[in-house]
């Protein structure tokens, strides 16, 4: 190979064989975003059922398979996908490296993605079902009752795992070792922050969550009983094993959120990020929390009360450092001179709801009162005001601002502007009014209720409709700007963004920073 | 080929993936033992004791009835007929009481089992003592064998008083390859 500049490849083998993060990045996120069409199809069979009471359309079985799809296929096949993608894309360009560290392992790690998922899609149409013991996949619901579907669950778990883990690997070796002379650590962009801890969470947890799976796989076939108390093994253990894992991974997901929002905020805003330190130590502090609180997804299982108490202040805690990031945030657009374009709006409709979310999760942590809100629909409202106007609000306002950027093409503001204020008020017409069924005492992940929940389920119905069909109207803006949207050259797209990813041409070229930036 | 240290990516990768090892070892060689041995000393989680009790204080406690409930049933493919002889008991904390559960071999070669044993509510289980089980030792059953098997066992004085009903689970196991095995190996 000689010193001159090549191009990609042509045809598929661009995409097969790709090693240029930018490729990896695009493939990344348009996986993600089918998976995410695929998971919301299964929420919109869940509120098709739920939008009366009695059985309607589909039966039990299906819809806890449909209930445990939804997780799954949301969190580890449309979030964390998503992310990863838009680490690949940014971090080389925001640090001023030519390229992840390990490009050959990039592309590993994305390829063994779309097998996974269709192995897990797969157990679906295998006799038994598919899974049907919720995302969190307790034992013995998910081992001695399970589906002989299982173990390809189990398979595709450790699959997407192992995706993850190298995926982490490759941006903690990015940010350590390629950084442009001068980018310290105290000058990255925070987005190259959040990840960094994050890949570190992940590195440290999906191992965890690879030896609960492991576990399962020896009860079910090997005869051990780590999760079977007639063979003196012990279901709660399940429990603490997953949520080792599951509290930092919610962490994973939303860590890399208040990364873009603490990018696209300031942009627009068009003044520095207020507070960059205090931003840094909170994800960090955040990070050390998320390991010592996952027992608080558990108060109901008999703990003694010095754990309860223990889990219950730990978890109030993080409201420390995640009241620090979102007081930064609005003092960062404290008499800025802002403007609304469509990333600010979901950058703001993200800093209201996730504040939402943040409160409920305040509610839930308190022991005592969990105990009436543990597993109703409470707790669905509370999260997926942190997942969806979180994670995907924010990875929303990603596209949107740096879209441009990457196809040299500006996307039409109106449409983005309709799509932000139809998916904000499709959204809590969902989510909102499940705060109250889950008061009044609806259990979640049932596909049948009582009929004093009727009228509440179905504006929520009406509304997860409205919030799907908005997300078509995103597709079709993305698909139509990159196909014919108006040409930019400006180097920067909006006058307030700051970073080495706006120094480079746009549309970004395949290759960029192959001789490293000098950051003063 | 270049030496892991000259390479700082490497050297990046390496470190990472050997916390990747220790997370993954850490489950099973940490945190299942560390789970079993915290449950022990808090006595949370049903398990009661493997160990013969021995009486210290003999003092019943007539003031009150706790309920005993017997369950056995058998681990998956484990053919034999396993049932106590009485479902239920009513007893007297502090007092000694004996009862009979029945095994049958209903196949026609010798065979070996375990019983295991759990106790619900998980709170009563360090109040539950055996001074004579089936469950510390094995059960060797020839072909077509029947047995009687005897558990004496007393509710401790200091059972809280919320407890009324305790109930005894036993599910049986068959060993009779891990036995085969061990007497091979000796």
């Amino acid at each position: 190979m000689g010193d001159h500049h090549h191009g990609p490849a042509k045809g598929l083998s661009r995409w097969l064989f790709a090693t240029n993060h930018k490729d990896i990045g695009t493939m990344y996120l348009w996986f993600s975003f089918a998976m995410f069409l695929v998971g919301g199809a299964f929420a919109m069979i869940i509120r098709a059922e739920l939008f009366q009471p009695g059985m309607q359309l589909i039966r039990p079985e299906f819809f806890n398979q449909m209930t445990t799809m939804h997780g799954l296929i949301m969190v580890f096949g449309a979030i964390m996908p998503a992310f990863v993608g838009l680490a690949n894309w940014m971090i080389p360009m925001m640090i001023g490296a030519p390229d992840m560290a390990l490009p050959r392992m990039n592309n590993w790690s994305f390829w063994i993605l779309p097998p996974a998922f269709l192995l897990l899609l797969a157990t679906m149409f295998m006799e038994g079902g598919g899974p049907a013991f919720g995302w969190t996949f307790y034992a013995p619901l998910s081992t001695t009752y399970a589906p002989p579907s299982v173990t390809f669950f189990i398979f595709g778990v450790h699959i997407l795992g192992l995706s993850s883990i190298m995926g982490s690997i490759n941006i903690v070796a990015t940010v350590m070792n390629l950084r442009a002379p001068g980018m310290t650590y105290m000058k990255m962009p925070l987005f190259v922050w959040t990840w960094f801890i994050t890949a570190y969470l992940l590195i440290a947890v999906m191992p965890v969550l690879a030896g609960a799976v492991t576990m399962m796989l020896m009860d079910i076939h090997f005869g051990t009983s780590f999760f079977s108390a007639a063979g003196g093994g012990d279901p709660v253990l399940f429990q603490h094993v997953f949520w080792f894992f599951g509290h930092p991974e919610v962490y994973i997901i939303i860590l890399p959120a208040f990364g873009v929002v603490s990018q696209i905020i300031p942009a627009f805003a068009r003044k520095p990020l207020f507070g960059y330190d205090s931003m840094v130590y909170a994800t960090a502090s955040i990070a050390f929390l998320s390991f010592i609180v996952w027992a608080h997804h558990m108060y109901t299982v008999g703990m003694p009360i010095a754990g309860e108490l223990f889990f219950m202040y730990a978890t109030m805690l993080i409201a420390v450092p995640t009241g620090v990031k979102v007081f930064n945030w609005i003092t960062t657009m404290w008499r800025g001179a802002m403007t609304f374009e469509t990333p600010m709006l979901f950058c703001i409709g993200f800093v209201v709801l996730f504040t939402i979310g943040g409160f409920t999760g305040l509610m839930l942590s308190i022991a005592p009162s969990d105990f009436q809100y543990h597993d109703s629909y409470f707790v669905v409202a509370h999260f997926h005001y942190v997942m969806v106007a979180g994670a995907v609000f924010s990875m929303t306002a990603a596209v949107y601002y740096w879209l441009p950027k990457w196809c040299g093409k500006m996307y039409n503001e109106t449409m983005g502007k309709t799509h932000f204020w139809i998916s904000f008020i499709g959204f809590n017409v969902t989510f909102f009014p499940q705060h109250f069924v889950g008061l009044a005492g609806m259990p979640r992940r049932i596909p049948d209720y009582a009929l004093q929940f009727a009228d509440f389920n179905m504006i929520s119905s009406i509304g997860a409709f409205i919030y799907g069909a908005s997300q078509i109207l995103f597709l079709y803006n993305v698909i139509a700007t990159i196909v014919g949207g108006k040409p930019i050259s400006d180097e920067k797209v909006w006058d307030g963004a700051e970073g080495l990813e706006w120094t480079v041409p746009t549309p970004a070229p395949f290759h960029t920073f192959s001789t490293p930036p000098q950051v003063r | 080929m270049r030496l892991l240290g000259d390479n700082p990516v490497a050297l990046t990768v390496a470190k990472l993936a050997a916390v990747v090892v220790i997370m993954f070892s850490f489950v099973f060689v940490v945190m299942v033992p560390l789970y079993n041995v915290l449950c022990d000393a808090l006595g949370i989680n049903g398990k009661t004791s493997g160990q013969r009790y021995e009486a210290t204080v003999i003092q019943i406690d007539e003031s009150r009835e706790v309920t005993i409930q017997f369950i056995a049933t058998n681990s998956d493919g484990m053919p034999w007929e396993f049932r106590p002889t009485q479902t239920m008991m009513k007893v007297n904390p502090g007092a000694v009481n004996d009862t009979v559960f029945l095994a049958r071999n209903p196949l026609p070669r010798d065979m070996v089992a375990q019983a295991i044993p759990s106790v619900s509510p998980a709170r009563a289980a360090e109040y539950f003592h055996k001074t004579e089980c089936f469950c510390f030792n094995n059960q060797p059953l020839g072909g077509m064998e029947s047995t009687e098997m005897p558990l004496q066992f007393i509710v401790d004085q200091d059972l809280p008083r919320d407890i009324r009903t305790i109930t005894l689970s036993y599910t049986m196991f068959d060993i009779t390859e891990m036995a085969l095995d061990a007497v091979a190996s000796r």
